[in-house]
């Protein structure tokens, strides 16, 4: 084929630039999984008995799927199986007491994050972001809690939450994703670590974005965080997640489960730029990113509104969730997915209408380059009592370079004649006349790709906040780096 | 300006052009006529950098530089600018940002700062005025839902904004109504100076009624088969190709 093909390929191919690892004392248990282990997490988290109640029914639910079923093989994803006794289920840096302040936080953990752009000393934040870091297992840093905490708002490490509000933890743990929801969500609930929390007091606009950044050092290790986010009655917050991971050649498992609940009138902003290591460009390594994350509109008029921008991991398989349960509730998903080299993504959402008046919008867009392949697989549910439900969606695919596939799943089910749905979707490719064109105005053919791959996303990266929009440009452009020489 | 010798072209063992002379001055418009099929637009993507094609030549050179290593955005910033006969769709892009981005690159290239949003904004003003286009298209994706008109003055508004030496216009007046046609030449015609030059590629004499060419070629079957002043351009309008075809070289 033409040179302008062969760029092509060579762009989408650059070095991953999180991949580095540190050197930490690592306070890791033997792998394997077991109900010891399970008690073991529990134990060393002084969890309350309700919890660890919780974690061994989700363990044997989890045992007897495994036995009877396996891994969920539906997805369009392949890799061979996963031998869930050899994964570390639970790492966490040493030295680690209760932290009153960041001063405490090994300072080769305060350089992990500084590399990783992720500003923990709060004098040189980021404008109005608060920020909880997990490392490997474990949060290790909340910044702002102090500020937060004056208008009542709780944003801490899901462990720290277990111990200080029992009560919220107790009354909406697993309320959205029940430990039966799926195989990992079940693995997730056994064993998860930690993760973040937030809750949102009535009437409260949260004061600044809050961010968690999660990041995977340790080798062998799952990475199982949970998240739960409380929004009361007519309060408002957005929050967003990173995610990065050393480069090693095996692949390491991360099962995370979110879980989003909104009451009357309020209103959550879920924002996710997910960069887990993606494997080499021959697909050796990488992330399995398997995550369960469901938002429950519990509320009359309440919103739930999930933006993602995937372009790591070496297999994604995630379906960011909204019930509609309240009368006029709103769910909204706007996706960006990435593949390059050899990763596969099957990614997209649930819409299930409940209340009545719902609404929920989807917007997708899956770029495939190198051989990666993207599939968007989706669900929209009317349910008999929901008159007057108006979805649309949209479904767009764009092929970069000739040996990379896309695909789309959408599932229908409309069981109220009142709906009012559309479905709009297309496939197209980076045309060499696309590209021709750029580069007989000056523009060297690298950028004139990632100018044109940022154009396709245009309609999702507006629903970022201003400084991730930024960041998700910059990264389409360095995860496209070789698709294009 | 621009020097072509013996250029042979191909596309999947076809040969499209064989054997193209052409001699472009500084300051000269020449224009190039056929019909349909006769290798115009090939002569044009070739110029401009295409690598769709087999290309043999004996020489190309432009500005006494040899074309033929030299990469189709490195071309462009040397001063070669092609308005496409089928302009593209770019959906999401924002017509001024690539714009201002073609105008960027081609100021690295040339070691000069990049232009700001604001100071580029006023100039593109400026042009939009000239090719009558309303400066909302500046705000739109590139050629996205433009008529086949507007697309046309999309690209004589990127070529008066870029300033290229050398402007090779394929078909540029086809699929425009009159006023659309008057709009595309008198923005050519106002660009025309003793610095540049213009390859004017046309199925017709139309646009040549209102920017009078210094030279006009007829190209048949991948040859210049007729080489003339202005005047030849009006006996084609008058009697057609066919009449050229007897004066065909016999093929070789």
């Amino acid at each position: 084929m033409s040179t302008d093909l062969k760029t092509i390929e060579e762009i989408t191919g650059q070095e991953y630039k999180y991949g580095f690892v540190t050197d930490i004392e690592q306070d890791s248990i033997p792998p394997g999984l077991n109900e010891d282990v399970v008690r073991l997490i529990s134990a060393k988290k002084s969890e309350p008995e309700f919890l660890l109640q919780w974690r061994l029914k989700a363990y044997r639910y989890w045992v007897k799927l495994n036995k009877e079923q396996g891994e969920p093989t539906w997805a369009k994803v392949s890799y061979p199986p996963i031998d869930y006794q050899s994964i570390i289920y639970y790492s966490a840096p040493k030295r680690r007491p209760e932290l009153d302040s960041l001063d405490e936080v090994d300072p080769k953990i305060l350089e992990t994050y500084a590399k990783l752009g992720i500003p923990l000393e709060e004098q040189k934040r980021l404008s109005g972001v608060a920020v909880d870091a997990v490392f490997d297992s474990v949060s290790v840093a909340t910044t702002f809690k102090e500020a937060l905490a004056e208008v009542g708002v709780i944003f801490c490490p899901f462990s720290e939450a277990v111990g200080k509000y029992p009560e919220l933890v107790q009354q909406y743990l697993g309320s959205v994703v029940p430990y039966t929801d799926n195989f990992y969500a079940a693995l997730n609930s056994a064993v998860f670590s930690d993760g973040s929390f937030v809750y949102i007091p009535k009437g409260v606009r949260c004061p600044m974005e809050l961010s968690t950044y999660f990041r995977i050092n340790a080798a062998k290790t799952g990475q199982f965080e949970r998240t739960l986010i409380i929004a009361e009655e007519g309060s408002y917050v957005s929050y967003l997640e990173g995610c990065t991971a050393p480069m090693r050649d095996e692949n390491q498992l991360h099962a995370a489960v979110v879980e989003l609940i909104a009451l009357d009138n309020a209103e959550i902003k879920y924002s996710t730029v997910q960069n887990w290591y993606p494997g080499d460009k021959n697909g050796k390594g990488g992330i399995y990113n398997f995550v369960t994350k469901r938002g429950a509109c519990r509320g009359v008029s309440s919103k739930i509104s999930w933006t993602q921008v995937e372009t790591g991991s070496a297999i994604t398989w995630k379906y960011p969730s909204c019930l509609l349960q309240g009368d006029n509730s709103i769910g909204e998903f706007y996706s960006v997915a990435l593949t390059n080299n050899y990763q596969q993504a099957d990614t997209g959402t649930k819409m299930i209408h409940i209340g009545k008046n719902t609404r929920s919008t989807i917007i997708s867009k899956g770029i495939s380059a190198g051989h990666g392949q993207n599939t968007y697989r989706g669900q929209v549910k009317v349910m008999p009592g929901a008159t007057g439900a108006r979805n649309y969606s949209q479904c767009d695919s764009l092929l970069v370079g000739d040996k990379c596939s896309a695909h789309t799943f959408p599932y229908i089910d409309i069981r109220n004649s009142t709906t009012q749905m559309e479905h709009e979707a297309s496939t197209s490719k980076i045309g060499e006349d696309q590209i021709f064109y750029c580069q007989q105005r000056g523009i060297a053919v690298e950028d004139a790709v990632t100018m044109i791959v940022n154009g396709f996303c245009k309609d999702v990266f507006r629903k970022l906040p201003m400084e991730f929009a930024v960041e998700a440009q910059k990264l389409m452009e360095v995860s496209l780096e070789g698709s294009v020489g | 300006m621009l020097e072509i010798k013996n250029l042979h072209a191909s596309i999947n063992g076809t040969e499209i052009l064989r054997g193209i002379n052409l001699t472009v001055g500084t300051g000269e418009l020449h224009a190039i006529m056929g019909p349909n099929g006769s290798g115009k637009s090939t002569l044009a993507q070739i110029l401009a950098g295409r690598t769709t094609y087999n290309v043999t030549v004996d020489e190309l050179t432009y500005q006494g530089r040899d074309l033929m290593g030299m990469s189709p955005e490195v071309r462009a910033r040397e001063g070669i600018f092609l308005s496409f006969q089928y302009p593209v769709v770019i959906p999401g892009v924002n017509n001024m940002y690539f714009l201002q981005a073609a105008v960027n690159a081609q100021r690295k290239h040339r070691g000069e700062e990049a232009i700001d949003a604001v100071d580029f904004l006023s100039l593109v003003k400026e042009k939009v005025k000239l090719v009558q286009l309303d400066e909302s298209f500046l705000h739109r994706p590139v050629n996205e839902g433009f008529s086949g008109g507007e697309k046309k003055r999309n690209e004589i508004l990127q070529m008066l904004t870029l300033e290229p030496r050398l402007a090779i216009l394929d078909e540029t007046d086809s699929g425009l109504d009159i006023d659309a046609l008057k709009i595309v030449a008198d923005g050519v015609q106002n660009y025309r100076s003793p610095e540049r030059s213009l390859l004017v590629i046309t199925h017709y004499q139309r646009l040549l009624n209102y920017i009078e060419p210094d030279y006009v070629h007829v190209l048949m079957n991948g040859r210049i088969v007729k080489s003339g002043g202005p005047a030849l351009a009006h006996e084609l309008e008058a009697k057609g190709y066919s009449w050229l075809q007897e004066d065909l070289p016999v093929a070789q």
